[in-house]
């Protein structure tokens, strides 16, 4: 029992790691309809930013909640530069954007190198998250590590604000009329530019502030991006672009069932057949759990 | 496409010179190539340059199909590195069996000392017949399943191309997990004879590349007839309105499937080659990142001219040799400032620049069929 209970928390906490790296793109990918795949490199952006303050900061703990705004910031303003010099220019090709931050990914992961150097750095986790916490004792426990649980934590803040800043303020309000109609939101007085940028910048952020968490479960590197956008890109095509509620359950889900898998098979024959699984979920839902209806033939 | 067929037209009623010279260039543009390929490249370059430009034939063959899957029909596919891999792998299997000898085992089987026997989905390619078939029809075939499942559900554009995308990582990481029976990282390697003739004899090199070449001019040849045909025009129609071609009874389903299934063979038959070109086969060379660079070189090109498409995959294949020796960190910051000048910048590639220049001269509006 507690192995399935052990194996449910892994399966929720890679699910978390998901859902942090997907919401950014939830925003670029889902609502401005942009596929960043240099989305990756901003993640790794916000990790390697862990890395540097905690080589300035002495304490770990310090350095990590110092880390989460700046990484934000950073990973923002990487963001809101891309969009502002090549991605305002591709809004009406898709799939261009696809390739052309993939070149950027290039550029930047080689930055990476040349800046830190290509083998992987490790930060330190503070005191605090580097435990378990037991959850049932005795002869056969059940441990809860702390760092998955301060993701999960991340992950769960992260959608709660970024679905109020959309919902409440009224620069979500201006986002979410623009996603739906670009041109009656200019005539209704929104100037769009500026919205799509900060759109962006709040994506891109997302992705710094995912980075930070990605320093609590694994080595920061070059390509430590490219490793994970496709997983991202998985859950939001899964749960329907431009839907929140989606990628979150989707999120979840997705890596239960990984964990599962990869406990009953091997991970690679796991990542194999969540594929397959996604392939048929799209046999039912071709447009993703959930959908934005419209009459539009395209 | 509705802006170039005035043109098409015209051009067919030129009469003359002119005319006859308009539709003869095809054809000599194919000779020309020929006479390179065959006569100029092999006196012109040494032994070890002309193993490099074979390797570059081969992502040649993978552009080929991406200018037909992606140029034409609109379907980015970023993971015909998996395809490359299929037929990459069908023809090693083949040649690791065939070099091991009759009874014993492929060396790196030996090494892990686990298994005794060939596992049982490697012991048909023992049969020539069966792998060189399967290097072709295999990825045809994964290629058909995933495509209908696909098409038929009008998952297109960006989902498509994810769902691709994640193909190449998914048999990349099987492939990396399967040590024992696929070589894991290491690949297969070391494969040193083909079909009886050694391949460290620099004439048996030669060989090689021979067929190379002639196999890319066939299916130059081949997609040209396809994309002249009727089911090119559809295939053209799908990509720039979908639902138009519904309406008039076709199933754009089908359409698209058969463009992505014969890039799949084209992308197999190019693995399958590259192979007794290069000695090796391994997920380094089939996964996320080859699939995309094999991308770059089409978009470099011209995605939809089959010659910018098959220029650009040889040429940035040369120019990343050529740079990443002298500048191994400079290459990958000039690749992706390649990838994002070319296809923000240019979005018909370097072969929409033809376009360009002819269309500026008055009288001569022969305007390329670039998108």
């Amino acid at each position: 029992m507690t192995v399935i209970l052990g194996q449910m928390f892994t399966g929720v906490s890679i699910g978390a790691v998901l859902l942090l790296i997907a919401l950014g793109l939830s925003l670029t990918f889902g609502q401005m309809n942009v596929i960043n795949m240099a989305h990756g490199e901003f993640i790794m952006a916000g990790a390697y930013t862990t890395y540097v303050l905690q080589k300035s900061i002495a304490g770990a703990g310090i350095s990590l909640i110092v880390a989460l705004p700046v990484a934000f910031l950073v990973s923002g303003a990487l963001g809101a530069l891309l969009e502002w010099l090549l991605i305002r220019r591709l809004y009406l090709r898709p799939l261009d954007t696809l390739l052309v931050t993939w070149g950027v990914s290039l550029m930047l992961q080689q930055l990476a190198r040349d800046i830190f150097g290509a083998p992987n750095v490790q930060t330190r986790a503070p005191d605090l998250l580097t435990g378990n916490i037991t959850v049932i004792g005795g002869d056969d426990p059940l441990t809860f590590a702390n760092s998955r649980l301060f993701i999960l934590g991340l992950a769960i803040a992260a959608v709660v604000a970024l679905s109020l800043t959309l919902r409440l303020t009224p620069l979500g309000r201006r986002i979410r009329a623009v996603v739906q109609n670009r041109d009656l939101a200019e005539v209704s007085g929104i100037s769009t530019g500026p919205v799509d940028r900060t759109a962006f910048f709040i994506g891109s952020g997302l992705a710094g502030v995912a980075g930070v968490a990605l320093t609590l479960v694994g080595p920061i590197g070059p390509t430590m991006g490219t490793n994970v956008i496709i997983d991202a890109f998985l859950v939001i095509v899964v749960g329907g672009i431009g839907q929140l509620k989606g990628s979150v359950i989707v999120a979840f889900v997705l890596g239960v069932l990984q964990s599962v898998l990869e406990y009953s098979t091997t991970v690679s024959v796991a990542k194999v057949l969540v594929l397959v699984a996604i392939v048929a979920f799209l046999q039912w839902r071709p447009q993703g759990l959930y959908t934005l209806r419209t009459r539009s033939l395209v | 496409m509705t802006t170039a067929t005035p043109d098409a037209a015209k051009s067919k009623q030129l009469s003359g010179l002119r005319g006859r010279f308009a539709a003869a260039r095809p054809a000599a543009g194919f000779v020309a190539a020929a006479l390179v390929l065959f006569a100029v490249a092999p006196l012109a370059l040494s032994d070890f340059r002309l193993g490099l430009l074979a390797k570059y034939l081969c992502t040649a063959m993978v552009a080929v199909g991406i200018c037909l899957a992606w140029g034409r029909g609109g379907l980015l596919t970023l993971g015909q590195g998996v395809f490359f891999g299929l037929g990459g792998y069908a023809m090693a299997m083949h040649l690791k069996i065939a070099d091991a000898g009759p009874g014993n085992l492929p060396d790196f089987m030996q090494l892990y000392g686990t298994a005794t026997e060939l596992p049982w989905w490697w012991r048909p390619f023992a049969n020539p017949a069966f792998a060189l078939a399967a290097t072709v029809l295999l990825p045809m075939a994964v290629a058909a399943v995933l495509g209908s499942f696909v098409f038929r559900r009008r998952v297109k554009g960006a989902y498509f191309a994810i769902l691709s995308q994640a193909l190449a990582a998914a048999f990349a990481i099987w492939l990396i997990g399967q040590q024992a029976t696929t070589g894991g990282t290491n690949g297969l390697t070391d494969i040193q004879g083909f079909f009886g003739y050694d391949l460290d004899d620099p004439v048996n090199q030669r060989m090689v590349y021979f067929v190379i070449a002639a196999v890319l001019l066939l299916l130059i040849a081949l997609a040209r007839q396809l994309i002249h045909s009727r089911y090119g025009e559809l295939l053209v129609a799908v990509r720039d309105s979908e639902e138009r071609v519904r309406f008039l009874g076709y199933n754009p389903a089908n359409v698209k499937l058969v463009a992505y299934v014969v890039a799949a063979g084209m992308a197999g038959l190019a693995g399958a080659l590259f192979v007794p070109a290069v000695g090796i086969i391994s997920p380094a060379l089939i996964g996320i990142v080859p699939s995309i660079e094999l991308v770059i070189g089409a978009a470099v090109g011209g995605r939809a001219s089959l010659v910018g498409a098959v220029l650009g995959a040889i040429g940035v294949a040369w120019a990343k040799t050529a740079l990443s020796e002298e500048f191994p960190a400079a290459w990958t910051y000039f690749q992706g400032l390649l990838f994002i000048v070319a296809l923000a910048f240019l979005p018909g590639g370097l072969a929409s620049l033809v376009g360009i220049v002819r269309r500026r001269r008055p009288n001569r509006a022969l305007a390329g069929d670039v998108a």
